[in-house]
């Protein structure tokens, strides 16, 4: 069983002071084995409290993030599992489907994690899950109303991944969760 | 020099408790076989190994407590003795034998308890007998530890009130007047020993009469432990005796430490009611006494006793604690006009702290303790001294802590001028902890008048200040502040929108005086909560105000705002996020239907991209970040719609790298295909993009090989493959099967192609994007019909 932590947008300090407080008493060090973030944190302040949640930290880089090295994109291997990360906005239609399915199969993962439009969703398809953890501040968004902080926590065990999306809605914190499973290695994720 | 003193100090200590040693056991070889004579001889004998002059304190006292344990015994052998019928009072005469004084005077005190225990003589006789004997005694260091011991075997049977040795004879007054003799001659001989031996030793005297400070200090604790000392009779005799005595002593070490141990020993409720009485005496003190601190320990004291029941305040009150504390410390500062700065704010600090615990609804109390404490630093400009500014923080902390909200703490009239004392960098570091403060509270922060208030507080870190530039200042430590300002104006929220459009501008006034390090911080958050206001507004509904926009607050309005505060940030070294700025608010102009507006902040982001983006990948970001916003605006009209496409897939064909260009210009085709909005499929067009980027990928191959030798990847095809793919599901007339068809079999020959480079990245994408195609061929349905004719 591994956990991985997907989360973004924070928008730090230019939308939102800070991760709200109960999102911050759930996340404890040591219980997460990575963090993917899909970028715009912006500052360094919000890297470093991610990275003394888990050491192991990736990030793709969101247009008005601080530090400019972050790469467009990144893929890792976690178990059985290839994920792909990146923020988003340079996929154009922001948000759409198919064309983020494209990266998907551009970058080879069975699960990509996007993130721009700050509102969760996860989808199914052939080729495998695309997840977007939304905004874990809530930050302001010229393309989603309304936003709830969410983010999403992945459990990856063997050829199945539980996604776990938290989401802060009127003061209250509710957890919703979806199952994925890959046939085998070599094949899409079903 | 010190060396041997000490050696030979552990030499005599040694030779003492051997002495001791050696008498202690004929002494006890007598104590066994009942012979009283020899006991009393060899108990005379061990005693003067304390008539010794060669011990330090700390090492006289190692010597006594051996001497001590050794007269319990004798004690309890008295006790026997009398119990078979010898005379305490020929006991009591006995001992009065002894050769030397002081071994005389122990066994007297000793006999003296077993004396009183008996009861054949009133308490009070035999105490007073005792307590004037030992004035025989004038060596301070001997005289406190004989007294010392007085005092340890008379406490239990002093005729308190309930005890048995209370009787018509004898009273609470008797035991309080021998424990205030006790106590006065012993400082007495602590005074003295100020004044013994060469004026150079005089750090080593003070140090040594510091180690016996808690034998004089021990009556004062005896007093207070007299259940016969009510309130009254600390009022009537005990304090005035004790002042009388700490004053006429002179002395300061005696001073200070008393003072202090009276506070500490009697119960706060004493204090209280006797507050007039120890103000009264801090001024006849010694002027080198130390005076704030007894005061401060003083207030503390008070403080905390307030502080640990609400049932207390009302005594408070009516002893008018806060006046007169007020008072006394004015008096204080008044009579020690060398009195450091540190010193004076640290007595204000205490006194607020007081105030806050005691008196927590009077604000006025407050203010008019910072008042008194501005009046002291007046004339002084900005305070240098780092012990007095690290106490001006405390104080500035103590209403932030205590109230925890700062807007009770601006409720102060007195705080900024406080405030204006710090030096530029502690200023700084103040108005953090306010922010801070505010942030942990989580305090929304809602009109505009409380929005100026704490922004003239905060100045500091909003703009430079007059006197001194701050280049000094460490570059991530600027960020740090600035993020913190910038986190700041998240809280400043009201939900009436009038007052918040208010709120906005009085932030906005403020962030412009801030300079062009400053503005690439605070701009952006200001500007975020405008255009979360502009959707609070769209979404209460856009009433055309018949009689003209300029009263009400609406979106037009903040947009106009918005649209001059985003040209300081391009004058100002950060055009990247002007841009991106302008973006933001052209589509929620969009949202609110207002093309101008829009089409106003497209134009700004244009001349940002064409005259001030220079670095390529700064320039793709943009380009990405204009057509994926372009894409989404429903509210321009065909010409200028027109007209932005076109720059935009200009832009595009001229970035730099054949690659970036490509891609961008791809990403173009989605201009002209919108899926809500059937009039905004302009399929011909689309394909006329995706041609123009196969182009470009061709160039790029050439390039590569007249360059290189090789063609490159052929990862450019195959994303344009996939984009044909889109809009071939999409149901783009012009994107037919045979394009498709066509465009499979150019890659299929580059890749297999003597000059191409192996890209395991590029055959990965290949290998996925046919796996789509056979999947949507499975599908069946219309899906599966479309694709049935592609052969992969």
């Amino acid at each position: 069983m591994v956990l991985v932590l997907a989360l973004g947008d924070l928008h730090v300090p230019h939308r939102a002071p800070d991760l709200p407080a109960k999102f911050k008493s759930m996340l404890v060090p040591g219980k997460i084995q990575h963090i993917i973030c899909t970028g715009n944190l912006c500052i360094k302040e919000v890297h470093d409290y991610l990275k003394t949640l888990c050491p192991d930290l990736h990030i793709a880089r969101g247009e008005y993030d601080e530090e400019t090295k972050y790469p467009e994109t990144k893929t890792l291997t976690i178990g059985q599992f290839k994920l792909g990360l990146c923020h988003g906005h340079q996929v154009i239609p922001w948000g759409d489907l198919d064309s983020l399915a494209m990266l998907q199969r551009q970058l080879d993962v069975d699960i990509l994690v996007t993130g721009h439009t700050h509102q969760f969703t996860a989808y199914k398809h052939e080729g495998g899950v695309v997840i977007n953890p939304g905004s874990a501040t809530g930050a302001y968004s010229s393309i989603t109303y309304d936003v709830n902080p969410s983010f999403v926590l992945m459990d990856i065990d063997g050829l199945r991944v539980v996604v776990y999306v938290y989401e802060l809605i009127d003061g209250e914190v509710k957890v919703d969760k979806i199952d994925f499973k890959k046939t085998s290695s070599n094949q899409s994720t079903q | 020099m010190m060396l041997d003193g000490t050696e030979d100090e552990e030499k005599f200590l040694a030779a003492g408790i051997a002495g001791l040693q050696q008498n202690s056991f004929y002494m006890h070889r007598a104590l066994d076989s009942n012979n009283l004579r020899d006991a009393l001889k060899y108990s005379a004998q061990m005693l003067s190994e304390l008539r010794t002059s060669k011990l330090s304190p700390h090492k006289y006292y190692e010597l006594y407590m051996r001497a001590f344990d050794q007269l319990r015994k004798l004690e309890m052998f008295f006790e026997e003795e009398t119990r078979r019928g010898c005379s305490i009072i020929d006991l009591y005469e006995l001992v009065q034998h002894a050769g030397n004084i002081l071994p005389r005077l122990y066994l007297l005190c000793t006999v003296g308890s077993v004396y009183i225990k008996s009861k054949e003589a009133p308490a009070k006789d035999v105490l007073k007998d005792l307590v004037e004997m030992c004035r025989g005694i004038q060596n301070p260091v001997r005289g406190l530890f004989l007294r010392s011991y007085l005092s340890q075997v008379s406490k239990d049977k002093l005729p308190d009130i309930g005890s048995e040795y209370e009787g018509d004879a004898d009273t609470v007054s008797d035991a309080v007047e021998f424990v205030l003799q006790n106590f006065t001659e012993m400082n007495k001989l602590w005074v003295r020993m100020q004044h013994q031996g060469p004026s150079r030793e005089k750090e080593k005297r003070e140090k040594e009469r510091s180690e016996l400070r808690d034998l004089v200090g021990k009556n004062l604790h005896v007093l207070s432990q007299i259940e016969g000392v009510d309130l009254d009779m600390y009022k009537d005799v005990v304090l005035p005796r004790v002042l009388e005595q700490v004053v006429n002593c002179k002395d300061e070490l005696a001073q200070f430490y008393l003072m202090d141990c009276i506070i500490q020993v009697f119960p706060d409720e004493y204090h209280l009611q006797t507050l007039d009485v120890l103000l009264g005496a801090y001024p006849q003190l010694q002027p080198s006494v130390d005076i704030k601190t007894v005061l401060s320990q003083l207030m503390e004291r008070l403080s905390n006793y307030a502080a640990s029941s609400a049932e207390v305040l009302p005594e408070f009150l009516q002893v008018e604690a806060f006046s007169k504390l007020s008072n006394a410390i004015g008096k204080v500062i008044e009579a020690q006009p060398d009195m450091a700065t540190a010193g004076v704010v640290t007595l204000y600090s205490s006194l607020l702290t007081f105030t806050l615990h005691v008196h927590p609804d009077r604000l006025d109390y407050a203010d008019q303790v910072l008042g008194a404490c501005v009046k002291n630093l007046s004339g002084k400009g900005k305070i240098e001294d780092k012990k007095a500014t690290k106490q001006i923080v405390a104080l500035l902390s103590a209403p932030l802590e205590k109230y925890n909200d700062i807007m009770t703490a601006l409720k102060l009239s007195n705080y900024p001028r406080v405030m204006e004392f710090l030096d530029i960098p502690t200023n700084k570091v103040m108005a953090t902890v306010i922010i801070q403060s505010i942030m942990k509270n989580a305090t929304r922060i809602s009109t505009s008048d409380k929005v100026e208030a704490l922004f003239e507080l905060i100045k500091g870190l909003i703009k430079d200040s007059d006197a001194t530039p701050n280049d000094e200042l460490d570059e991530d430590d600027f960020k740090e502040e600035q993020n913190s300002v910038a986190r700041l104006i998240q809280m400043l929220y009201n939900e009436d929108p009038e007052e918040m459009f208010k709120i906005i501008e009085t932030v906005r006034k403020h962030i412009l005086t801030g300079g062009p390090k400053r503005l690439p911080f605070t701009v952006p958050p200001l500007m975020f909560s405008s255009l979360k206001l502009v959707r609070q507004l769209q979404g209460q509904g856009q009433e055309e105000n018949p009689f003209g926009d300029d009263s009400a607050t609406s979106p037009k309005k903040i947009f106009q705002l918005l649209n001059q505060t985003i040209e300081t940030l391009s004058g100002v070294l950060a055009p990247e996020l002007a841009l991106q700025l302008c973006l933001q608010c052209a589509e929620a102009a969009n949202d609110c239907e207002l093309e101008p507006v829009a089409y106003e902040f497209f134009t700004q982001a244009y001349i940002l991209y064409e005259e001030e983006i220079s670095d390529s990948r700064a320039q793709v970001t943009a380009i990405h970040l204009i057509i994926g916003t372009l894409q989404r605006m429903h509210v321009f009209g065909v010409e200028n719609r027109d007209t932005l496409t076109h720059k935009a897939t200009g832009y595009s064909a001229k970035l730099l790298k054949k690659p970036d260009q490509c891609r961008a210009v791809y990403a173009c085709s989605h201009l002209f295909w919108v899926d809500d909005h059937d009039n905004m499929k302009d399929g011909e067009r689309v394909l006329l993009c995706l041609k123009r980027a196969l182009r470009i990928a061709n160039a790029a191959q050439q390039m590569a090989n007249a360059a290189r030798g090789n063609t490159g990847s052929v990862m450019l095809f195959i994303e344009i493959l996939n984009k044909y793919l889109y809009f071939f599901e999409k149901g783009n007339p012009q994107v037919t099967v045979a394009a498709i068809q066509g465009l499979i079999e150019l890659i299929m020959n580059e890749m297999q192609s003597d000059t191409a480079t192996s890209d395991p990245s590029a055959d990965a994408f290949l290998a996925t994007t046919m796996r789509y195609i056979q999947f949507q061929k499975q599908k069946g349905g219309t899906v599966g019909e479309k694709y049935e004719p592609i052969k992969v």
